[in-house]
């Protein structure tokens, strides 16, 4: 019987009623009494030094407040990435500064040198296209091979385009090199994994305030991580002191990876608030998005899967290179190595695991993580080069991912890769997902569409990821610059409703409706009497924010922790209140009782009692009914799932469309079903647009050619069948307090390998003998790959 | 600067715009009728539809002094009466037809247009009537799902939840 309210219920979303009245707010919502309007001066050349800026003639223009250049943000610092990688050799990564404005250079299309504040947006445009910038073009760095291979550098001070040349599990490389060597069938693969922009629907937005009384700064801005971007301001790039910094990220319009990361604009409003005395506003249009957000993917790769004569897998061995693009934003050196090679074993009992990443500068925009993040990388290249294997050797290929699947009683499981997997039953998933996309069905359904005239493929596909990043400790030791842990607050009210505070950002993810499930639930009490607040760092204790399906498993189990301290002290006014001793009361129904008798207080007489505690027992207890807790997660969680897409190919165009697309997860013990469906659906248009329609070009001079909804095409309602999406199967995790995984990316992970395979599946039983085609699969893709087979 | 006035949610306003001025930021910026967003710069998106004399248009793509005299419609105006949230919004709540929110305005605009013109659209329909709205959270489903269920249509064999 399902529930209808708390841990379990598919509760309605209280946020939805502002979002659904236009009351909302935004970043770009918010309008001040005299605040001003800053543009950027972007670069129109790839590659390019800076020999002069000739700002007069702008200065001049009506309405212009203030300029500025690089040469403004020549002493402060640069805005860092996240995370230290090691070459093989031991040698620390290049890490060229990446200052507020460029200075000297310009290094991709968009990188702004300049900025102009005016009283309007208008005039600070005009006065934009008025300052004189003498920029020299050089020959732009694009692609990744060439850029290896090249004698001119994006960072000419570092005299090399590698940013590092990583090994993972570099012990094993050996080892791995000779199982390939020696063993009886190896499948190799190329494949790109095609570069994405993440494109929230509400472009970046960021607002500086300036309080000269109090020497204090405001910035509201668009972010999924408040707290960082104002760690990033004070420790790295401004040297504003915490706190005299406040960040606010009010509701965001969708992150999916782009609003983690701190941006130049941030930091300019900033000084330009101080510099004027008054309220500046940034707001991106969506052709500075696409120029400057951090893009997502760009991995070109070679993959090498080795098998026995019964298809067990021996080893694979993975060549990547990863664009970082001009700039290495905040987690962009984490991305394609930590959350990309430590999952290279995938669902597999895989003996032997080595990954090889070498990422690499170009005169493009910065590329980091996007929803998924190195993980969709990983699962595309492995389950790609698998489902060849399993046609080279002529096996089924669900057969052939059975056959080396982690069995349920293997866990706690050590992977090649080097990580632990908690807990899991991929069979048990590949069987619920037979079972709800109606397998035995499909080869009727082949037989209706070929009666259409078109071939109809059935793709699977098996994935592992790791969420709730992440152990501290752990991170530590591999490089990461922060700790990984979140925070909470939970506040009782006199009157007994509650406020809690969360280091979670929610854009989307329905927080303010499913953290109250929880503490309701713990409590006893109606969730409707508790509002989250998140978002603003002067009213939250800390916390690192949402990426990497964290907000449940890590910032959630904060919560609860935060929830079990509130319970044991309200446990101890009770028991003074009801002349008990704590240890025989107890909690049920938002009632605390003496076990055994009759007697009781109310959740909320107890909360009135810790705020008026007249006859309390203050040489015990004090006042007040407040408790903190950070949480730092003992492991990463390992969602897992079986996915399968039916294409339908039309021989004649190219033209592909998905037909059905089944997504069963195991994300471990579920709070909102309701919500959790939601989050697979979004995960699943993603990276269906990714195996379809999306993608991002540069030309040779580093001109961005998809630079507008007129040239990168987005998925839209017509492109996508209703999805068959399935998480009854979930395993509870051990080790965190609600025995929860993460399921915010898994649809993104898991989809585009699967309809990459269908297609390759639907071609195939059309006589076609191709084996790969590269996302996305545009018709013409397609139908190139069809006729010369 | 030209003197504009229009009806905007049943109440007459007036404002002076420059002949460059979008409707969008009319209503925006001098309104402050925030829940239209913008979404892009090439009128793709969909954030911003609004009704113009009972059409649904985006509002990025018209100068506000083509509005003169109008009757519009913004997400403002949807709610009943008693400030519930009308049959679209209800649906759209009920089956987890927004995550975001950015491009929910839009989104309930534009099938308020379509509902009037086609009482009860197919799911191709709406797919196809949706070709100009933009939403990167939810993959479109529950969307469809809120519309149909809008419109009167069962929508419980839909797989969901
Ligand atoms: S803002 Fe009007 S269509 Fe995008
Ligand atoms: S709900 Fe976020 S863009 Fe549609």
């Amino acid at each position: 019987m399902p529930k209808d309210t708390g841990i379990g219920a598919a509760t309605t979303r209280r946020e939805d009623v502002r979002f659904l009245t236009g009351r909302g707010q935004y970043t770009d919502d918010i309008q001040t009494q005299g605040e001003c309007a800053a543009v950027f001066a972007r670069s129109t050349v790839a590659n390019g030094k800076i020999k002069s800026i000739d700002t007069s003639a702008a200065a001049a223009m009506p309405g212009v407040l203030a300029i500025f250049t690089g040469e403004d943000f020549a002493e402060v610092g640069g805005n860092p990435a996240g995370w230290l990688i090691n070459s093989r050799d031991g040698t620390p990564m290049h890490e060229p500064k990446r200052p507020v404005l460029a200075h000297g250079k310009v290094r991709h299309v968009g990188d702004a040198y300049a900025a102009v504040i005016a009283e309007t947006v208008q005039q600070a445009r005009d006065a934009v296209e008025a300052i004189e910038a003498d920029i020299e073009e050089l020959p732009a760095i694009v692609n990744m091979k060439d850029a290896l291979a090249a004698d001119h550098y994006v960072h000419d001070e570092i005299g090399t385009n590698q940013c590092f040349d990583w090994g993972w599990i570099e012990d094993n490389r050996a080892a791995t090199d000779e199982a390939i060597k020696n063993a009886h069938h190896v499948t190799t693969l190329e494949l790109v994994n095609n570069r994405l922009v993440p494109n929230a629907m509400e472009p970046r937005c960021s607002i500086g305030h300036y309080n000269p009384g109090t020497d204090e700064y405001i910035l509201h801005t668009t972010s999924q991580n408040p707290h960082l971007t104002r760690l990033l301001i004070s420790a790295f790039v401004m040297g504003i002191p915490e706190n005299k910094l406040t960040v606010i990220a009010p509701d965001v319009g969708g992150g999916f990876g782009s609003k983690i990361y701190h941006y130049g604009e941030e930091a300019l409003v900033l000084a330009a608030a101080k510099k004027l005395g008054r309220t500046v506003k940034w707001t991106a249009d969506r052709t500075e998005a696409f120029l400057t957000d951090a893009h997502g993917r760009d991995h070109v790769t070679k993959i090498e899967l080795a098998l026995d004569e019964e298809g067990n897998f021996l080893a694979f061995r993975t060549e990547t290179m990863a664009n970082v693009g001009a700039y290495l934003s905040n987690f962009s050196t984490a991305t394609p190595t930590f959350l990309h090679g430590t999952l290279m074993a995938g669902n597999y009992t895989v003996p032997l695991v080595y990954v090889n990443v070498k990422a690499v500068f170009t005169n493009t925009a910065p590329v980091d993580a996007y929803r998924g993040a190195g993980r969709p990388e990983a699962t595309y290249s492995l389950e790609r080069v698998i489902d060849k294997a399993a046609r080279e050797i002529g096996m089924d290929p669900i057969e052939l991912r059975r056959k080396n699947f982690v069995k349920p009683d293997q866990y706690p499981f050590a992977s090649a890769a080097g990580l632990e997997y908690d807990s899991g039953n991929y069979d048990a998933l590949m069987d619920q997902m037979e079972k709800v996309a109606d397998k035995a069905g499909f080869e009727a359904r082949r037989k209706e569409s070929k009666a259409k005239g078109l071939l109809r493929g059935f793709g699977v596909n098996a994935y592992i990821e790791a969420c709730g990043i992440a152990p501290s400790n752990l991170v530590g030791v591999l490089g990461s610059r922060v700790g990984l842990y979140d925070a909470a607050t939970v506040r009782v009210n006199a009157t007994g409703n509650l406020s809690v505070m969360v280091g979670a950002h929610s854009h989307g993810q329905g927080h303010e409706t499913v953290f109250p499930q929880v503490v309701g639930e713990m409590l006893g009490i109606d969730p409707q009497s508790i509002d989250i607040v998140h978002g603003d760092t002067s009213k939250i204790p800390f916390g690192m924010g949402t990426y990497g399906s964290r907000s449940l498993a890590v910032c959630g189990s904060a919560v609860v922790r935060a929830t079990e301290k509130i319970i044991n002290k309200a446990k101890k006014i009770a028991a003074h209140m009801l002349e008990a001793s704590d240890a025989d009361i107890e909690l049920k129904d938002g009632v605390f009782s003496v076990a055994g008798t009759d007697k009781s207080v109310s959740f909320g007489e107890v909360a009135l009692k810790a705020y008026i505690p007249h006859n309390f027992p203050l040489e015990d207890i004090e006042p007040g009914l407040e408790e903190t807790a950070f949480y730092d997660p003992a492991n990463f969680t390992y969602p897992s799932g079986a996915y399968c897409c039916e294409v339908e190919v039309d021989p004649e165009t190219g033209k592909v469309r998905v037909d059905r697309m089944t997504a069963v997860d195991d994300f471990g013990n579920v709070i909102n079903p309701m919500v959790v469906t939601g989050q697979v659906h979004g995960g699943l248009g993603q990276g269906i647009g990714q195996a379809l329609v999306e993608n991002t070009t540069y030309d040779e001079d580093g001109q961005l050619l998809s630079a507008s909804y007129m040239d990168y095409t987005m998925p839209r309602a017509d492109d996508l069948p209703f999805y068959i999406v399935d998480h009854s199967k979930g395993n509870p995790c051990t080790h965190n307090p609600l025995g929860v995984k993460g399921c915010g990316e898994a649809g993104a992970i898991g989809s585009p390998p699967t309809v990459v395979n269908a297609v390759i599946d639907a071609l195939q039983s059309g006589g076609k003998n191709v084996t790969h085609i590269d996302m996305p699969m545009t018709s013409h893709r397609v139908w190139s790959a069809m006729n010369n087979a | 600067m030209t003197k504009v006035t229009m009806t905007v949610n049943g109440k007459s306003v007036s404002g002076d715009v420059e002949g460059r001025t979008l409707l969008s930021s009319f209503l925006r910026e001098d309104l402050r009728l925030t829940g239209t967003h913008i979404g892009c710069d090439t009128s793709q998106c969909g954030a911003c539809v609004v009704h113009v004399n009972g059409e649904a248009v985006k509002s990025c793509a018209m100068f506000a002094l083509e509005a003169d005299g109008a009757d519009v419609t913004t997400i403002e105006g949807q709610a009943n009466a008693d400030g519930s949230l009308n049959t679209i919004q209800q649906a759209f709540q009920d089956h987890h037809g927004l995550q975001c929110g950015f491009c929910t305005p839009g989104m309930v605009m534009s099938a308020a247009a379509l509902l009037k013109d086609n009482p009860k659209p197919s799911e191709a329909e709406i797919r196809e009537y949706l070709e100009g709205n933009i939403c990167r959270c939810t993959g479109y489903h529950n969307i469809v799902k809120a519309i149909m269920a809008a419109s009167g249509q069962d929508v419980s064999a839909i797989a969901a939840e």
